[in-house]
Protein backbone atom coordinates (compact mmCIF):
# COMPACT_ATOMS: atom_id res chain seq x y z
CA UNK A 1 0.00 0.00 0.00
CA UNK A 2 1.25 3.19 -0.77
CA UNK A 3 1.80 5.55 2.35
CA UNK A 4 1.05 8.98 0.25
CA UNK A 5 -0.07 9.53 -2.66
CA UNK A 6 -1.12 12.75 -5.22
CA UNK A 7 -2.35 11.65 -8.55
CA UNK A 8 -2.74 13.50 -11.55
CA UNK A 9 -3.80 16.65 -9.03
CA UNK A 10 -4.55 20.05 -11.22
CA UNK A 11 -6.42 23.34 -9.77
CA UNK A 12 -7.15 25.92 -11.76
CA UNK A 13 -8.25 29.68 -10.14
CA UNK A 14 -10.33 30.92 -13.14
CA UNK A 15 -7.99 30.86 -15.93
CA UNK A 16 -4.82 30.36 -14.34
CA UNK A 17 -3.31 26.65 -14.50
CA UNK A 18 -2.10 26.69 -11.13
CA UNK A 19 -0.60 23.35 -10.41
CA UNK A 20 -1.51 20.62 -13.30
CA UNK A 21 -1.69 17.03 -13.33
CA UNK A 22 0.88 16.57 -10.57
CA UNK A 23 1.42 13.00 -9.55
CA UNK A 24 4.17 11.98 -7.14
CA UNK A 25 4.45 9.03 -3.88
CA UNK A 26 5.73 9.73 -0.82
CA UNK A 27 7.34 6.37 1.19
CA UNK A 28 7.03 5.85 4.86
CA UNK A 29 9.53 7.40 6.95
CA UNK A 30 11.14 9.34 4.13
CA UNK A 31 11.46 12.96 4.05
CA UNK A 32 10.11 13.82 0.70
CA UNK A 33 11.09 17.49 -0.73
CA UNK A 34 9.05 19.81 -3.40
CA UNK A 35 10.89 22.20 -4.74
CA UNK A 36 10.72 25.20 -7.80
CA UNK A 37 10.89 28.89 -8.25
CA UNK A 38 8.34 31.15 -7.26
CA UNK A 39 4.84 30.71 -8.16
CA UNK A 40 5.63 26.86 -9.58
CA UNK A 41 2.76 25.96 -7.16
CA UNK A 42 4.21 24.15 -4.17
CA UNK A 43 2.23 26.44 -1.59
CA UNK A 44 -0.74 25.59 -3.51
CA UNK A 45 0.06 21.56 -3.79
CA UNK A 46 0.01 22.08 0.07
CA UNK A 47 -3.39 23.79 0.28
CA UNK A 48 -4.47 21.18 -1.36
CA UNK A 49 -3.58 18.49 0.88
CA UNK A 50 -4.66 20.56 3.47
CA UNK A 51 -8.65 20.46 1.97
CA UNK A 52 -8.26 24.43 2.06
CA UNK A 53 -8.78 24.36 -2.02
CA UNK A 54 -10.77 21.70 -4.07
CA UNK A 55 -8.76 20.16 -6.32
CA UNK A 56 -10.23 20.52 -9.63
CA UNK A 57 -9.04 17.25 -11.41
CA UNK A 58 -7.14 14.10 -9.19
CA UNK A 59 -7.14 12.74 -5.98
CA UNK A 60 -5.00 12.68 -2.39
CA UNK A 61 -5.05 9.40 -0.62
CA UNK A 62 -3.36 8.48 2.68
CA UNK A 63 -2.50 5.35 4.02
CA UNK A 64 -5.03 3.62 1.33
CA UNK A 65 -8.10 6.04 2.08
CA UNK A 66 -8.81 9.25 -0.23
CA UNK A 67 -7.95 12.67 1.56
CA UNK A 68 -11.25 14.75 1.55
CA UNK A 69 -13.43 16.80 3.52
CA UNK A 70 -12.91 20.24 5.82
CA UNK A 71 -9.59 21.05 7.17
CA UNK A 72 -10.22 20.14 10.29
CA UNK A 73 -10.36 16.15 9.19
CA UNK A 74 -6.69 16.39 7.91
CA UNK A 75 -5.64 16.40 11.41
CA UNK A 76 -7.68 13.93 12.52
CA UNK A 77 -6.06 11.40 9.98
CA UNK A 78 -2.56 12.15 11.41
CA UNK A 79 -1.47 14.60 9.28
CA UNK A 80 0.24 17.73 10.84
CA UNK A 81 1.27 20.87 8.83
CA UNK A 82 3.32 24.11 9.63
CA UNK A 83 3.18 27.43 7.77
CA UNK A 84 5.01 29.68 5.74
CA UNK A 85 4.24 32.82 7.85
CA UNK A 86 4.03 31.11 10.97
CA UNK A 87 0.48 30.54 12.46
CA UNK A 88 0.05 30.54 15.98
CA UNK A 89 -2.18 31.68 18.90
CA UNK A 90 -0.68 34.51 19.34
CA UNK A 91 -2.44 35.20 23.02
CA UNK A 92 -1.57 31.73 24.56
CA UNK A 93 1.64 31.11 25.98
CA UNK A 94 4.16 28.68 24.29
CA UNK A 95 2.52 25.57 26.64
CA UNK A 96 -1.25 26.42 25.57
CA UNK A 97 -0.31 26.68 21.99
CA UNK A 98 1.13 23.03 22.54
CA UNK A 99 -1.43 21.60 24.59
CA UNK A 100 -3.95 22.56 22.10
CA UNK A 101 -2.29 20.26 19.48
CA UNK A 102 -3.50 17.47 21.45
CA UNK A 103 -7.42 18.82 20.69
CA UNK A 104 -7.93 15.60 18.73
CA UNK A 105 -6.62 13.64 21.82
CA UNK A 106 -8.86 14.81 24.14
CA UNK A 107 -11.35 12.25 24.62
CA UNK A 108 -13.41 13.35 27.06
CA UNK A 109 -16.90 15.33 27.30
CA UNK A 110 -18.34 18.22 29.03
CA UNK A 111 -20.04 16.50 31.10
CA UNK A 112 -17.30 14.34 32.76
CA UNK A 113 -15.21 17.56 32.84
CA UNK A 114 -17.53 19.55 34.64
CA UNK A 115 -17.77 16.88 37.51
CA UNK A 116 -13.68 16.37 36.93
CA UNK A 117 -14.27 12.65 36.95
CA UNK A 118 -10.44 10.68 37.83
CA UNK A 119 -10.98 9.93 34.36
CA UNK A 120 -10.14 13.86 33.40
CA UNK A 121 -7.52 14.34 35.33
CA UNK A 122 -5.89 10.95 34.07
CA UNK A 123 -6.09 12.06 30.68
CA UNK A 124 -4.59 15.83 31.17
CA UNK A 125 -1.75 14.45 33.00
CA UNK A 126 -1.21 12.22 29.58
CA UNK A 127 -1.97 15.17 27.44
CA UNK A 128 0.62 17.30 29.47
CA UNK A 129 3.34 14.72 29.60
CA UNK A 130 2.90 14.42 25.71
CA UNK A 131 3.75 17.93 25.20
CA UNK A 132 6.57 18.08 27.46
CA UNK A 133 8.27 15.59 25.14
CA UNK A 134 8.02 17.78 22.48
CA UNK A 135 9.16 20.81 25.14
CA UNK A 136 12.28 18.50 25.61
CA UNK A 137 13.23 17.54 22.05
CA UNK A 138 12.88 20.96 20.64
CA UNK A 139 14.90 22.22 23.61
CA UNK A 140 11.45 25.14 24.40
CA UNK A 141 11.89 24.33 27.98
CA UNK A 142 13.13 27.87 28.57
CA UNK A 143 9.85 29.32 26.36
CA UNK A 144 7.33 27.20 28.21
CA UNK A 145 5.54 29.99 29.80
CA UNK A 146 6.17 32.90 27.51
CA UNK A 147 3.16 34.62 25.63
CA UNK A 148 3.82 33.65 21.79
CA UNK A 149 3.27 36.98 20.62
CA UNK A 150 6.49 38.58 22.12
CA UNK A 151 8.89 35.68 21.45
CA UNK A 152 11.37 35.93 18.39
CA UNK A 153 10.96 34.96 14.90
CA UNK A 154 13.17 32.03 14.59
CA UNK A 155 11.28 30.39 18.25
CA UNK A 156 8.20 31.30 17.12
CA UNK A 157 8.66 28.78 14.10
CA UNK A 158 9.86 26.41 16.12
CA UNK A 159 6.98 26.50 18.64
CA UNK A 160 4.95 26.06 15.35
CA UNK A 161 6.53 22.97 14.60
CA UNK A 162 6.49 21.60 18.46
CA UNK A 163 2.48 22.75 18.13
CA UNK A 164 2.26 19.98 14.97
CA UNK A 165 4.05 17.41 17.09
CA UNK A 166 2.35 17.49 19.84
CA UNK A 167 -0.53 16.00 17.55
CA UNK A 168 1.49 13.15 16.87
CA UNK A 169 1.05 12.95 13.50
CA UNK A 170 2.63 10.36 11.05
CA UNK A 171 2.97 12.80 8.14
CA UNK A 172 3.98 16.24 8.41
CA UNK A 173 3.92 19.28 6.09
CA UNK A 174 6.41 21.95 6.82
CA UNK A 175 5.97 24.80 4.31
CA UNK A 176 9.48 26.48 4.01
CA UNK A 177 10.82 25.54 7.29
CA UNK A 178 13.81 27.77 7.12
CA UNK A 179 12.30 30.66 6.07
CA UNK A 180 13.52 33.74 7.78
CA UNK A 181 15.48 31.56 9.92
CA UNK A 182 19.18 31.81 10.50
CA UNK A 183 22.10 29.54 9.55
CA UNK A 184 22.70 28.58 13.45
CA UNK A 185 18.69 27.87 13.82
CA UNK A 186 18.37 26.48 10.16
CA UNK A 187 21.29 23.96 11.36
CA UNK A 188 19.06 22.99 14.43
CA UNK A 189 16.18 22.35 12.31
CA UNK A 190 17.80 20.13 9.58
CA UNK A 191 18.61 18.02 13.02
CA UNK A 192 15.11 18.10 14.03
CA UNK A 193 13.76 17.01 10.66
CA UNK A 194 16.70 14.05 11.01
CA UNK A 195 14.98 13.54 14.32
CA UNK A 196 11.02 13.60 12.96
CA UNK A 197 12.24 10.88 10.74
CA UNK A 198 15.01 8.90 12.71
CA UNK A 199 13.11 8.96 16.39
CA UNK A 200 9.35 9.69 16.04
CA UNK A 201 9.38 7.95 12.61
CA UNK A 202 7.48 10.65 11.15
CA UNK A 203 7.50 10.93 7.39
CA UNK A 204 8.35 14.41 6.55
CA UNK A 205 6.78 16.16 3.16
CA UNK A 206 7.94 19.77 2.84
CA UNK A 207 8.52 22.75 0.62
CA UNK A 208 11.77 24.18 0.74
CA UNK A 209 13.66 26.78 -0.57
CA UNK A 210 17.47 26.61 0.65
CA UNK A 211 19.15 23.90 -1.25
CA UNK A 212 21.87 23.16 1.49
CA UNK A 213 19.15 22.04 3.73
CA UNK A 214 17.22 20.39 0.83
CA UNK A 215 20.44 18.15 -0.09
CA UNK A 216 21.25 17.51 3.66
CA UNK A 217 17.75 16.30 4.75
CA UNK A 218 15.92 14.92 2.12
CA UNK A 219 15.92 11.38 0.82
CA UNK A 220 13.72 12.69 -2.61
CA UNK A 221 12.93 15.69 -4.43
CA UNK A 222 10.84 16.59 -6.73
CA UNK A 223 11.34 19.67 -8.91
CA UNK A 224 8.18 21.83 -9.95
CA UNK A 225 7.40 24.86 -12.54
CA UNK A 226 4.67 26.25 -13.79
CA UNK A 227 2.14 23.77 -12.07
CA UNK A 228 3.89 20.87 -13.85
CA UNK A 229 6.78 17.95 -12.96
CA UNK A 230 9.60 18.57 -14.00
CA UNK A 231 11.97 16.29 -12.24
CA UNK A 232 11.94 13.77 -9.55
CA UNK A 233 14.85 11.82 -8.10
CA UNK A 234 17.59 12.28 -5.29
CA UNK A 235 18.65 15.70 -4.26
CA UNK A 236 22.04 15.57 -6.50
CA UNK A 237 20.09 14.23 -9.60
CA UNK A 238 17.27 17.28 -9.15
CA UNK A 239 19.81 19.86 -8.82
CA UNK A 240 21.62 19.26 -11.79
CA UNK A 241 18.78 18.25 -14.07
CA UNK A 242 18.89 20.27 -17.41
CA UNK A 243 15.18 21.38 -17.07
CA UNK A 244 15.63 22.57 -13.38
CA UNK A 245 18.59 24.52 -14.00
CA UNK A 246 16.95 25.66 -16.87
CA UNK A 247 13.44 26.78 -14.54
CA UNK A 248 15.86 28.43 -12.26
CA UNK A 249 18.69 30.23 -14.33
CA UNK A 250 15.99 30.61 -17.34
CA UNK A 251 17.32 28.67 -20.70
CA UNK A 252 18.38 30.28 -24.01
CA UNK A 253 15.25 31.05 -26.13
CA UNK B 1 -24.46 60.26 52.20
CA UNK B 2 -22.34 57.11 51.98
CA UNK B 3 -25.48 55.11 52.51
CA UNK B 4 -26.98 57.11 49.42
CA UNK B 5 -23.75 56.30 47.27
CA UNK B 6 -23.96 52.40 48.15
CA UNK B 7 -27.66 52.22 47.54
CA UNK B 8 -26.83 54.40 44.06
CA UNK B 9 -23.56 52.08 43.63
CA UNK B 10 -25.65 48.83 43.91
CA UNK B 11 -28.54 49.76 41.12
CA UNK B 12 -25.79 50.53 38.81
CA UNK B 13 -24.02 47.40 39.23
CA UNK B 14 -27.39 45.72 38.90
CA UNK B 15 -28.13 47.14 36.08
CA UNK B 16 -24.57 47.04 34.80
CA UNK B 17 -24.41 43.21 35.50
CA UNK B 18 -27.39 43.11 32.47
CA UNK B 19 -25.26 45.44 29.93
CA UNK B 20 -22.42 43.05 30.53
CA UNK B 21 -24.23 40.27 29.66
CA UNK B 22 -25.63 41.80 26.52
CA UNK B 23 -22.13 43.04 25.60
CA UNK B 24 -20.78 39.64 26.45
CA UNK B 25 -22.86 38.03 23.91
CA UNK B 26 -21.44 40.71 21.10
CA UNK B 27 -17.48 40.03 22.08
CA UNK B 28 -18.09 36.05 22.11
CA UNK B 29 -19.46 36.85 18.58
CA UNK B 30 -17.16 39.17 17.21
CA UNK B 31 -14.18 37.46 18.41
CA UNK B 32 -14.76 34.38 16.57
CA UNK B 33 -16.28 35.22 13.95
CA UNK B 34 -15.39 39.29 13.13
CA UNK B 35 -19.11 40.02 12.89
CA UNK B 36 -20.76 42.54 15.17
CA UNK B 37 -23.91 40.69 15.26
CA UNK B 38 -26.71 43.68 16.18
CA UNK B 39 -29.26 41.66 16.74
CA UNK B 40 -27.89 40.87 20.06
CA UNK B 41 -30.13 43.08 22.01
CA UNK B 42 -33.42 41.18 20.41
CA UNK B 43 -31.98 37.43 21.27
CA UNK B 44 -31.91 38.96 24.73
CA UNK B 45 -35.52 40.05 24.39
CA UNK B 46 -36.22 37.12 22.85
CA UNK B 47 -35.23 34.83 25.99
CA UNK B 48 -37.12 37.11 28.17
CA UNK B 49 -40.21 36.45 26.67
CA UNK B 50 -39.69 32.78 26.21
CA UNK B 51 -38.99 32.90 30.12
CA UNK B 52 -42.20 34.87 30.67
CA UNK B 53 -43.84 31.80 28.68
CA UNK B 54 -42.44 29.30 30.93
CA UNK B 55 -43.15 31.13 33.91
CA UNK B 56 -46.18 32.68 33.51
CA UNK B 57 -48.19 30.36 30.56
CA UNK B 58 -46.68 27.48 32.17
CA UNK B 59 -46.31 27.93 35.41
CA UNK B 60 -42.66 27.37 35.66
CA UNK B 61 -40.37 27.24 38.81
CA UNK B 62 -37.80 30.39 38.72
CA UNK B 63 -35.00 28.16 37.57
CA UNK B 64 -36.37 25.71 35.36
CA UNK B 65 -37.45 29.15 33.60
CA UNK B 66 -33.97 30.65 33.20
CA UNK B 67 -32.84 26.73 31.74
CA UNK B 68 -35.73 26.82 29.70
CA UNK B 69 -34.93 30.48 28.07
CA UNK B 70 -31.31 29.53 27.87
CA UNK B 71 -32.28 26.41 25.87
CA UNK B 72 -34.68 27.44 23.58
CA UNK B 73 -32.46 30.45 22.82
CA UNK B 74 -29.07 28.38 22.52
CA UNK B 75 -31.05 26.46 19.95
CA UNK B 76 -31.85 29.20 17.97
CA UNK B 77 -28.92 31.30 18.23
CA UNK B 78 -27.02 27.93 16.60
CA UNK B 79 -29.77 27.84 14.10
CA UNK B 80 -28.91 31.08 12.95
CA UNK B 81 -25.67 30.73 12.20
CA UNK B 82 -25.85 27.47 10.45
CA UNK B 83 -29.43 28.86 8.61
CA UNK B 84 -28.59 32.68 7.92
CA UNK B 85 -24.85 33.19 8.35
CA UNK B 86 -23.09 30.51 7.78
CA UNK B 87 -24.42 31.09 3.26
CA UNK B 88 -22.74 34.45 3.48
CA UNK B 89 -19.46 33.89 5.28
CA UNK B 90 -16.25 35.49 3.30
CA UNK B 91 -18.83 37.97 2.16
CA UNK B 92 -17.41 41.82 3.06
CA UNK B 93 -18.69 42.73 6.68
CA UNK B 94 -20.52 44.92 5.61
CA UNK B 95 -23.23 41.99 4.53
CA UNK B 96 -23.28 40.39 7.52
CA UNK B 97 -23.65 43.50 9.90
CA UNK B 98 -26.48 44.40 7.81
CA UNK B 99 -28.38 40.67 8.19
CA UNK B 100 -27.55 41.15 11.54
CA UNK B 101 -29.43 44.23 11.46
CA UNK B 102 -32.35 42.63 9.71
CA UNK B 103 -32.47 39.50 12.30
CA UNK B 104 -33.25 42.28 14.54
CA UNK B 105 -36.08 43.67 13.12
CA UNK B 106 -37.55 40.06 12.22
CA UNK B 107 -37.10 38.85 16.10
CA UNK B 108 -39.36 42.25 17.04
CA UNK B 109 -41.39 41.83 14.13
CA UNK B 110 -42.27 37.92 15.13
CA UNK B 111 -42.52 38.64 18.97
CA UNK B 112 -45.49 41.66 18.22
CA UNK B 113 -47.83 39.09 16.19
CA UNK B 114 -47.41 36.09 18.84
CA UNK B 115 -50.40 35.54 20.37
CA UNK B 116 -49.95 36.42 24.50
CA UNK B 117 -46.84 38.19 23.91
CA UNK B 118 -47.46 41.16 21.78
CA UNK B 119 -46.28 44.77 22.20
CA UNK B 120 -47.39 44.95 25.50
CA UNK B 121 -45.57 45.28 28.88
CA UNK B 122 -45.32 42.11 31.06
CA UNK B 123 -44.03 41.52 34.47
CA UNK B 124 -41.77 38.41 35.03
CA UNK B 125 -42.43 37.07 38.12
CA UNK B 126 -39.23 36.16 40.32
CA UNK B 127 -38.50 34.31 43.66
CA UNK B 128 -36.88 37.27 45.59
CA UNK B 129 -40.14 39.46 46.06
CA UNK B 130 -39.69 43.24 47.29
CA UNK B 131 -37.38 42.42 50.41
CA UNK B 132 -34.57 45.10 51.07
CA UNK B 133 -31.40 44.79 52.62
CA UNK B 134 -30.01 47.84 55.19
CA UNK B 135 -26.44 48.24 54.90
CA UNK B 136 -25.43 51.26 56.69
CA UNK B 137 -27.83 54.11 55.44
CA UNK B 138 -28.32 52.06 52.37
CA UNK B 139 -31.17 50.13 51.63
CA UNK B 140 -30.63 47.65 48.47
CA UNK B 141 -33.46 45.80 47.13
CA UNK B 142 -32.39 41.54 47.56
CA UNK B 143 -33.39 41.41 43.52
CA UNK B 144 -30.36 43.47 42.80
CA UNK B 145 -28.40 41.08 45.17
CA UNK B 146 -29.60 38.71 42.86
CA UNK B 147 -28.90 39.75 39.71
CA UNK B 148 -25.43 40.68 41.03
CA UNK B 149 -25.13 37.23 42.06
CA UNK B 150 -26.66 34.98 39.27
CA UNK B 151 -24.54 37.54 37.18
CA UNK B 152 -21.07 36.69 38.90
CA UNK B 153 -22.04 33.01 38.95
CA UNK B 154 -22.27 32.96 35.39
CA UNK B 155 -19.31 34.65 34.60
CA UNK B 156 -17.12 32.27 36.93
CA UNK B 157 -18.48 29.24 35.23
CA UNK B 158 -17.70 30.50 31.75
CA UNK B 159 -14.46 31.53 33.09
CA UNK B 160 -13.87 27.93 33.74
CA UNK B 161 -15.19 26.67 30.79
CA UNK B 162 -13.39 28.67 28.59
CA UNK B 163 -10.00 27.54 30.67
CA UNK B 164 -10.57 23.80 31.05
CA UNK B 165 -13.15 22.20 29.15
CA UNK B 166 -12.19 21.00 25.77
CA UNK B 167 -14.99 23.12 23.71
CA UNK B 168 -14.67 26.18 25.68
CA UNK B 169 -10.52 25.71 24.96
CA UNK B 170 -11.37 25.08 21.18
CA UNK B 171 -13.32 28.25 20.88
CA UNK B 172 -10.74 30.32 22.15
CA UNK B 173 -8.59 28.74 19.63
CA UNK B 174 -11.00 29.25 17.16
CA UNK B 175 -11.06 32.72 17.85
CA UNK B 176 -7.42 33.45 17.92
CA UNK B 177 -6.43 31.88 14.46
CA UNK B 178 -9.26 29.90 12.46
CA UNK B 179 -6.72 28.63 10.41
CA UNK B 180 -4.64 27.40 12.73
CA UNK B 181 -7.59 25.61 14.62
CA UNK B 182 -8.57 24.17 11.61
CA UNK B 183 -5.37 21.74 12.02
CA UNK B 184 -5.22 21.09 15.10
CA UNK B 185 -8.63 19.02 14.18
CA UNK B 186 -10.88 21.61 15.67
CA UNK B 187 -14.26 21.46 13.63
CA UNK B 188 -14.19 25.49 12.99
CA UNK B 189 -17.44 25.94 11.53
CA UNK B 190 -19.05 23.86 14.18
CA UNK B 191 -17.62 25.67 17.01
CA UNK B 192 -18.84 28.84 15.53
CA UNK B 193 -22.27 27.48 15.49
CA UNK B 194 -21.86 26.84 19.45
CA UNK B 195 -20.35 29.91 19.90
CA UNK B 196 -23.63 31.36 18.52
CA UNK B 197 -25.63 29.07 20.68
CA UNK B 198 -23.82 30.05 23.86
CA UNK B 199 -24.03 33.99 23.04
CA UNK B 200 -27.50 33.67 22.30
CA UNK B 201 -27.53 31.58 25.54
CA UNK B 202 -26.32 34.53 27.51
CA UNK B 203 -28.41 36.57 26.12
CA UNK B 204 -31.34 35.00 27.28
CA UNK B 205 -29.92 34.95 30.78
CA UNK B 206 -29.30 38.77 30.81
CA UNK B 207 -32.84 38.90 29.40
CA UNK B 208 -34.58 37.23 32.25
CA UNK B 209 -32.27 39.39 34.48
CA UNK B 210 -33.22 42.28 33.58
CA UNK B 211 -36.81 41.54 33.22
CA UNK B 212 -38.02 42.35 37.01
CA UNK B 213 -35.98 46.14 36.66
CA UNK B 214 -37.30 46.85 32.95
CA UNK B 215 -40.52 44.35 32.42
CA UNK B 216 -40.72 42.25 29.21
CA UNK B 217 -41.79 43.94 25.92
CA UNK B 218 -40.61 43.96 22.39
CA UNK B 219 -38.45 46.73 22.67
CA UNK B 220 -36.28 45.80 25.65
CA UNK B 221 -33.58 44.86 23.71
CA UNK B 222 -32.89 48.53 22.21
CA UNK B 223 -30.66 47.96 25.87
CA UNK B 224 -27.98 46.30 23.05
CA UNK B 225 -27.45 50.27 22.42
CA UNK B 226 -26.48 50.50 25.51
CA UNK B 227 -24.49 47.27 25.97
CA UNK B 228 -22.73 48.14 22.37
CA UNK B 229 -20.95 50.94 23.69
CA UNK B 230 -20.08 48.88 27.14
CA UNK B 231 -18.50 46.60 24.86
CA UNK B 232 -16.50 49.21 23.02
CA UNK B 233 -15.44 50.64 26.26
CA UNK B 234 -14.20 47.58 27.51
CA UNK B 235 -11.74 47.13 23.98
CA UNK B 236 -14.24 45.20 21.71
CA UNK B 237 -13.11 41.79 21.54
CA UNK B 238 -12.23 41.41 25.27
CA UNK B 239 -14.14 38.95 27.03
CA UNK B 240 -13.38 40.71 30.76
CA UNK B 241 -13.36 44.40 28.90
CA UNK B 242 -17.22 43.54 28.30
CA UNK B 243 -18.06 42.60 31.79
CA UNK B 244 -16.00 45.80 33.43
CA UNK B 245 -17.24 48.08 30.66
CA UNK B 246 -21.16 46.94 31.22
CA UNK B 247 -20.69 47.92 35.07
CA UNK B 248 -18.73 50.97 34.50
CA UNK B 249 -21.36 52.02 32.20
CA UNK B 250 -24.30 50.88 34.52
CA UNK B 251 -22.42 52.60 37.52
CA UNK B 252 -22.47 55.84 35.83
CA UNK B 253 -25.90 55.70 34.32
CA UNK B 254 -27.09 55.20 38.40
CA UNK B 255 -25.11 58.32 39.32
CA UNK B 256 -25.71 60.29 36.29
CA UNK B 257 -29.44 59.89 37.05
CA UNK B 258 -29.64 61.12 40.48
CA UNK B 259 -26.98 64.03 40.77
CA UNK B 260 -27.23 65.28 37.66
CA UNK B 261 -30.39 67.07 35.49
CA UNK B 262 -32.85 64.81 34.03
CA UNK B 263 -31.72 63.61 30.72
CA UNK B 264 -28.64 62.69 31.61
CA UNK B 265 -28.57 59.54 33.05
CA UNK B 266 -29.22 58.51 28.98
CA UNK B 267 -25.83 60.62 27.61
CA UNK B 268 -23.93 59.61 30.69
CA UNK B 269 -23.20 56.54 29.52
CA UNK B 270 -21.80 57.59 25.69
CA UNK B 271 -19.89 60.53 27.66
CA UNK B 272 -17.98 58.20 29.48
CA UNK B 273 -17.26 56.66 26.30
CA UNK B 274 -15.93 58.88 24.12
CA UNK B 275 -13.63 60.37 27.12
CA UNK B 276 -12.41 56.59 27.78
CA UNK B 277 -11.48 56.27 24.12
CA UNK B 278 -9.65 59.76 23.50
CA UNK B 279 -7.54 59.20 25.99
CA UNK B 280 -7.33 55.00 25.15
CA UNK B 281 -8.41 54.07 21.70
CA UNK B 282 -8.94 50.64 22.04
CA UNK B 283 -10.79 50.60 25.00
CA UNK B 284 -9.76 49.64 28.86
CA UNK B 285 -8.46 45.90 27.52
CA UNK B 286 -8.22 46.17 24.16
CA UNK B 287 -4.56 45.70 22.55
CA UNK B 288 -2.75 48.16 20.64
CA UNK B 289 -2.51 46.60 17.36
CA UNK B 290 0.32 48.70 15.45
CA UNK B 291 1.08 47.51 12.08
CA UNK B 292 4.62 47.30 11.25
CA UNK B 293 5.41 49.15 7.90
Amino acid sequence: MTFFAVENLGVRFGGVVAVDGVSFEVKQGEVYTIIGPNGAGKTTIFNLIGLIYRPTSGRISFEGRELEGAPHHVAERGIARTFQNIELFEHATVLQNLLIGRHRHRRTSLAEEILFLPRVRRAELAQRAAVEKVIDLLELAHHRDSMVAGLPYGVRKVVELGRALATEPRLILLDEPSSGLNPEETDDMAFWIEDMKKELGITVLMVEHDMNLVSRVSDRVLALNEGRVIAEGTPAEVQSHPAVVEAYLGGDD
Amino acid sequence: MLGQSLQLLFAGVAQGCVYALVALGFVLIYKATETVNFAQGDMMMLGAFFGLTAATILGWPYWATILFAITVMAVIGMGLERVVLRPVLGYPTFTVVMITIGIGYVIRGIVTMVPGWGTETHALPTPFGNGVVRIGGAVIAVEQIAVIGMTAALVAALFLFFRFAKLGVAMQATSQNQLAAYYMGIPVQRVNMMIWGLSAGVAAFGGILLAPVAFVHSNMGFIGLKAFPAAVLGGFGSVPGAIVGGLIIGIVESFAGFHLAEGFKDVAAYVVVLAVLLVRPSGIFGETVSKKV
